[in-house]
């Protein structure tokens, strides 16, 4: 933990999505800080995948505001001004704001920088490992070939962004160890290696916030380790902050900055790794409790 | 086969072919064994077929004993003498895809001439128009389509619509205001994209089966339309005299102004025949050209990347409405160009000649050809549109059937019957590997199990 909490990256407040009567989130406010590791957590069905629709535009929310900033943390303040014009996003020299409840989706990523991954994985399987790459540096490379024109006139200035975008793809396949199979299909990597392709993918589009949904299911201790520390060199060496679902808790309580807990739709606890696990009502959320204290366990937490 | 296992193997062959046999023998006998003949005093009387209907049932038979002891084992003893659990399908295909085009390039080029040489003039001329043009139009329309459909995967049953716009465009404009064909090319080219974006908006939101229904009633639209709008289109009538294009201003036709007298050769049709074929090769080579430029750029990944998975494109930034309006605009705008083309070598246009049967024909050309292979629409086109067109000519199929044997009007049945076995042999189509469109050290073709339709 640092001294002194870093600025905030992402704002969630009030957040509450409804599907008809079903309040899938009620009222969720958390901050994710830049240069973190955020993990939500929370038994199946608490509405963990639903946040992550919510903030990467999937969803439009119910009710709530879900608020991005770029470089200089001044520019929280101007936030409820940003709101109250009822405009999506706040440009200056030294950042922006983004308001991510207001964006179609593909915005979301291409200008707010927020990127994510999948529970289930969603390659391109039939495309190869550096296609998938290069599919994730579609905006730049679509300014680069003159939205298609120049590209098929043959100008130079495309080859030369291509060649930019196969050396990035070169550096993260790297990363992640699948330089050896970059001209295979992607549908037919091991699993371990897809999950990791998926985060590789996403992080080809430069998003100062990753969205990491379950990226150690499936994985074994081993592969699992190296998630970890493939994580933190995206937080450490990439300027990029995570946010993270996940069920895996060598996972969270090893390299989570801060960790908030879900249980249906209800945010019951925020705080440092540590103080999660001995929260009281995250361990009754997650364990249950003996039939004869559920009277007092439910007072407890407030049912 | 080991001496036990063959006894349940021959046994089910036999059972199989039973089953066939009844199942052929119950749709035969109304079919061909009852024949309803008008006799000379107008009455109908039922004649029968007995030795067709055997003849038929008794090869239907063979067939299943066939493919259950010969054809099926071989089939399991290759799939197990070569597994590639890697995914990546062998060299061969990368070699085709190496020697193929330039070979290809090469023989059409220099097919007229060829054609002239081997047969003369009288027999060079149908060769050139019917098959030679014939087939260069169906490549461009199936390279058109593969870009909708094998490319971005949005089943497209409607695509003779923009194959329509870009000939009525062509012979309206022409008439109207005589304009010369190279400057209406273009014209034509940008309405049919104009039409393409607007059949996209209303299907943005649709999948599957939804959108195959909507862009099928879309392509009737356009025709009704054509039809009923009698004083723009003439209806059923069609268009007549359009005019032809020129070579350089200088008109194919008899007169003293014309191509033969201007070049001092005698007159004959072949010239015209000729120079449009080379109009339709240079058209169907540029389409090429543009197709394969396209699949390399970020565009024509993002369409592949759209039929592998859309929410996928939406996660990356990739706005999936430009991506499916380009996709429908570009595929549109091939078919405008083939469309006039189409229009300046008929010199007649009708609604009859833009029904869903086309449409039909140019998906079978792209689906049998290996969706999203080039190599593959080129050959499935000569395939369909040339095997088509050489059933007219089996004459010596007379010597076999009797006299009033007319092998035209088998064409179609030998036809479905082609496309029944095609699917069976190679269900993904002629060209069944994926060739990536960039590679860090050694380009390897996909596995067509791996590449997905699309939701279309």
């Amino acid at each position: 933990m640092r001294a002194s909490p870093a600025p905030a990256l992402l704002e969630v407040e009030h957040l509450t999505m409804r599907f008809g009567g079903l309040v899938a989130i009620n009222d969720l406010c958390f901050t994710a800080r830049r240069g973190e590791i955020t993990a939500l957590i929370g038994p199946n069905g608490a509405g963990k995948t639903t946040v992550f629709n919510c903030i990467t535009g999937f969803y439009k929310p119910t009710e709530g505001r879900i608020a991005v900033a770029h470089g200089d943390a001044r520019l929280w303040s101007e936030l409820d001004a940003l709101t109250l014009c009822g405009d999506r996003k706040l440009t200056r020299p030294d950042g922006a704001l983004f308001l991510l409840e207001r964006m179609p989706d593909h915005l979301v990523t291409r200008q707010a920088k927020v990127a994510r991954t999948f529970q289930n994985i969603r390659l391109f399987s039939g495309m190869t490992v550096l296609e998938n790459l290069l599919v994730a540096q579609h905006a730049p490379l679509m300014v680069a070939s003159g939205f298609t024109l120049l590209g098929v006139l043959g100008f130079p200035s495309y080859a030369r962004a291509e060649r930019a975008a196969v050396d990035k793809a070169r550096h993260w396949l790297a990363l992640t160890g699948l330089i050896e199979r970059a001209d295979e299909p992607a549908g037919a990597l091991p699993y371990g290696a897809q999950r990791r392709l998926e985060i590789a993918r996403a992080m080809c589009t430069d998003p100062v916030l990753l969205c990491l949904d379950e990226p150690a299911a499936g994985l074994n201790p081993r592969e699992s380790a190296a998630l970890n520390d493939l994580i933190l060199t995206i937080r450490d060496a990439h300027n990029t902050s995570v946010l993270l679902i996940e069920h895996d808790m060598s996972v969270v309580m090893e390299i989570s900055d801060h960790v908030v807990v879900l249980d249906y739709g209800v945010k019951i606890a925020d705080g440092s790794p540590a103080a999660v696990r001995n929260d009281q009502k995250v361990i009754a959320a997650y364990l249950g409790v003996a039939d004869d204290e559920v009277e007092a366990a439910e007072a407890e937490v407030g049912l | 086969m080991s001496p036990n296992g063959a006894t349940p193997l021959a046994l089910r062959a036999v059972k199989d072919a039973a089953i066939w046999g009844a199942v052929a023998l119950g749709l035969f006998v109304p079919l061909i064994a009852l024949q309803a003949v008008q006799d000379i005093r107008g009455e109908l009387r039922l004649e029968t077929r007995w030795p067709l209907l055997v003849v038929l049932v008794a090869l239907v038979v063979a067939g299943s004993l066939l493919n259950s002891l010969v054809i099926t084992p071989w089939q399991e003893r290759r799939a197990r003498a070569a597994p590639r659990p890697d995914g990546s399908a062998g060299r061969f295909a990368a070699g085709l895809g190496r020697w193929f085009p330039p070979f290809a390039i090469g023989f059409v080029t220099v097919f007229p001439f060829l054609a002239l040489w081997l047969v003369g003039f009288q027999g060079g001329l149908k060769w050139i128009d019917n098959f030679g043009i014939q087939i260069l139009i169906y490549v461009m329309l199936g390279f058109g389509l593969n870009i909708v459909v094998g490319l971005a995967g949005l089943l497209d049953l409607g695509y003779v619509a923009f194959y329509a716009v870009g000939a009525y465009s062509y012979a309206l404009l022409a008439k109207e205001f005589g304009l010369s064909f190279f400057t209406l090319l273009p014209l034509a080219g940008i309405l049919a994209a104009f039409w393409g974006i607007l059949l996209g908006f209303p299907v943005l939101r649709l999948r599957g089966d939804y959108l195959a229904i909507v862009t099928l009633a879309f392509g009737e639209i356009i025709r009704l339309v054509l039809i009923n709008w009698v004083p723009v289109t003439n209806g059923y009538a069609g268009i007549s005299g359009i005019p032809r294009p020129t070579f350089f201003g200088i008109p194919f036709n008899a007169s003293d102004s014309g191509f033969a007298a201007v070049f001092g050769l005698e007159f004959s049709p072949i010239y015209r025949s000729v120079f449009l074929y080379y109009i339709i090769l240079a058209l169907a080579l540029v389409t090429a050209f543009v197709t394969v430029r396209l699949r390399r750029l970020p565009i024509g990944r993002a369409w592949e990347a759209l039929r592998e998975d859309e929410i996928a494109c939406r996660s990356l930034g990739i706005d999936t409405t430009t991506t499916k309006l380009t996709a429908f605009a570009i595929g549109a705008m091939f078919g405008g160009f083939a469309g006039s083309f189409f229009a300046a070598r008929q010199g007649f246009i009708s609604p009859e000649s833009f029904t869903f049967m086309e449409s039909a024909t140019i998906l079978a050309i792209v689906v049998l050809g290996g969706m999203g292979s080039q190599i593959g629409v080129a050959i499935a086109a000569v395939a369909m549109i040339g095997g088509t067109e050489l059933l007219r000519e089996l004459d010596a199929l007379k010597a076999v059937f009797g006299r009033e044997f007319d092998p035209t009007q088998y064409r179609m049945l030998l036809f479905g019957f082609a496309m029944v076995l095609i699917m069976i042999w190679k269900p993904r189509g002629l060209i069944a590997t994926r060739d990536p469109s960039v590679f860090l050290k050694e380009r390897k073709a996909v596995s067509g199990s791996l590449v997905k339709e699309g939701h279309g």
